[in-house]
């Protein structure tokens, strides 16, 4: 049976972990690579890096980034933030991203994620939604980290990325991220049965019934969460265990 | 005893590279090398195929270099050298494939590529993530995996064998998937060996080490 994955996201600025990262004694906290060789070893099913303040400038350092935690972790990692062309995507593949996230390029051009499918398979595109509730049950994409309506209905670009070959969707509740207040599950919900590629969920996660919910009510495919796992406040393991309890399918 | 990756311009080979290196080196089985030189493969003991992607981009891809497939199959199918198949790499075995239009594969192992249609509507396709390993026939690439042991999926494709005695391993997805397939010095497995942390360094260990 297929098993509910739990990703940490380590948020990722000029190279460097933003907040650090403290659940296990790191020499150096802030050093991404010994943070994914940390979740490595904790039993994280993928890893997730997201390039926050991605410039052209810095691409180089997030491909360093990439290589040098694929030759030391033998686990899957996504990639995103600033991924705009096919040649972004082909240099984190080709650095040892197994997936590579698409976000504002997608927005401002769905067939970028249709050229990046049929290059390089859907397996490897995922589309990252960031939607805000604009009424009760309507959804609306913002990009920016949130700042800028697009207008656009996050239940209809979902399903249209996923027309376009995408293969799989990040979806963050940009009203909850941040909160701790637990995932937007109506949101979750209408993406999940809105499409039939695996939807991660992200946003609000603040204790591990959270997570449970996110499947449960959501209908998520994997989980995603940050802060309660960087400063070590659950283990994988104990969220792994609490999913198990609550009758969630997990890799233990 | 030199083990060639075979690189042609389809995906992902770091990873692969870098988790055959460390095994290589932790058994003492010799060198990996990276290559899409015929001369290479050719005199290579052992052939690793990977390949992300879709089917017939990644045979159009290896078609492209010039007498390649050539020298991979002298060498895995005359010669019977020790060869792995990895995602499309395995795929390619097949007898042809089905995505987005029929292709020839190499017709090592009897049977078709064809998409995932799982019995229950509500599973998603591509099958991705980890799931456990069903182990149909005891072979040496699986010396110290058991059935339960998780591997790591990402594909929406899979390998439909025609002879059962083909299939190593498979998985459920309200119905079966194709997780290895092997005969003779032939081994391939669907998922990726590389990103399935201690059980896929275990199966990548135990290639390096096999004898056919």
């Amino acid at each position: 049976m297929l098993k509910t994955r739990i990703i940490p996201c380590l948020d990722v600025a000029d190279g460097r972990v933003v907040k650090g990262v403290n659940f296990v004694n790191l020499i150096d906290a802030g050093d991404p690579v010994e943070a994914a060789k940390a979740y490595d070893a904790a039993g994280a099913d993928e890893l997730c890096f997201l390039d926050i303040h991605a410039t052209h400038e810095n691409r180089g350092t997030m491909f360093d980034l990439v290589t040098h935690t694929a030759e030391q972790c033998f686990m899957p990692l996504t990639v995103g933030g600033g991924v705009r062309t096919q040649q972004d995507v082909r240099a984190l593949l080709l650095a040892g991203a197994d997936k590579v996230s698409f976000n504002s390029a997608a927005v401002a051009n769905p067939d970028v994620v249709a050229e990046a499918a049929d290059r390089f398979g859907s397996q490897c595109i995922v589309v990252a939604i960031d939607a805000k509730t604009v009424e009760p049950g309507r959804w609306e994409i913002f990009t920016h980290g949130g700042r800028k309506p697009t207008g656009i209905d996050a239940v209809e670009f979902a399903r249209l990325v996923e027309s376009k070959g995408a293969g799989e969707i990040l979806l963050t509740s940009m009203d909850r991220d941040g909160t701790r207040a637990g995932f937007n599950l109506p949101l979750t919900r209408a993406i999940s049965d809105a499409v039939n590629i695996p939807v991660i969920a992200s946003g609000g996660v603040g204790n591990l019934d959270h997570l449970v919910e996110g499947v449960t009510k959501g209908g998520a495919s994997a989980v995603l969460a940050a802060s309660i796992f960087h400063f070590g406040e659950y283990t994988i393991r104990q969220a792994k265990e609490h999913m198990a309890a609550a009758g969630i399918p997990v890799r233990l | 005893m030199l083990t060639a990756l075979v690189d042609y311009d389809s995906g992902n080979l770091h990873s692969a590279q870098k988790a055959f290196e460390r095994m290589a080196h932790e058994a003492g089985h010799g060198t990996i090398v990276v290559t899409s030189e015929p001369d290479v493969v050719a005199k290579a003991d052992r052939i690793v195929l990977p390949g992300d992607g879709a089917f017939p981009a990644c045979r159009r891809a290896l078609d492209r270099f010039t007498g390649l497939f050539e020298a991979i199959e002298e060498g895995v199918y005359q010669q019977g050298k020790p060869f792995m198949g990895i995602c499309i790499g395995m795929q390619m075995m097949a007898t042809r494939g089905l995505e987005f239009e029929p292709t020839e594969g190499f017709g090592w192992i009897p049977g078709e590529v064809r998409h995932i249609e799982p019995a229950d509507a509500a599973l998603k396709v591509p099958h991705m993530g980890w799931n456990d390993l069903v182990i149909d026939r005891p072979h040496p690439v699986l010396d110290g995996v058991q059935t339960g042991d998780h591997a790591y999926f990402v594909h929406s494709f899979h390998f439909v064998v025609e002879r059962p005695e083909h299939l190593l391993a498979h998985a459920d997805y309200a119905g079966p998937i194709t997780a290895i397939v092997g005969r003779d010095n032939m081994v391939g497995t669907q998922f990726h060996p590389e990103k399935s942390q201690a059980v896929g360094l275990r199966i990548i260990s135990n290639f390096l080490n096999w004898k056919p």
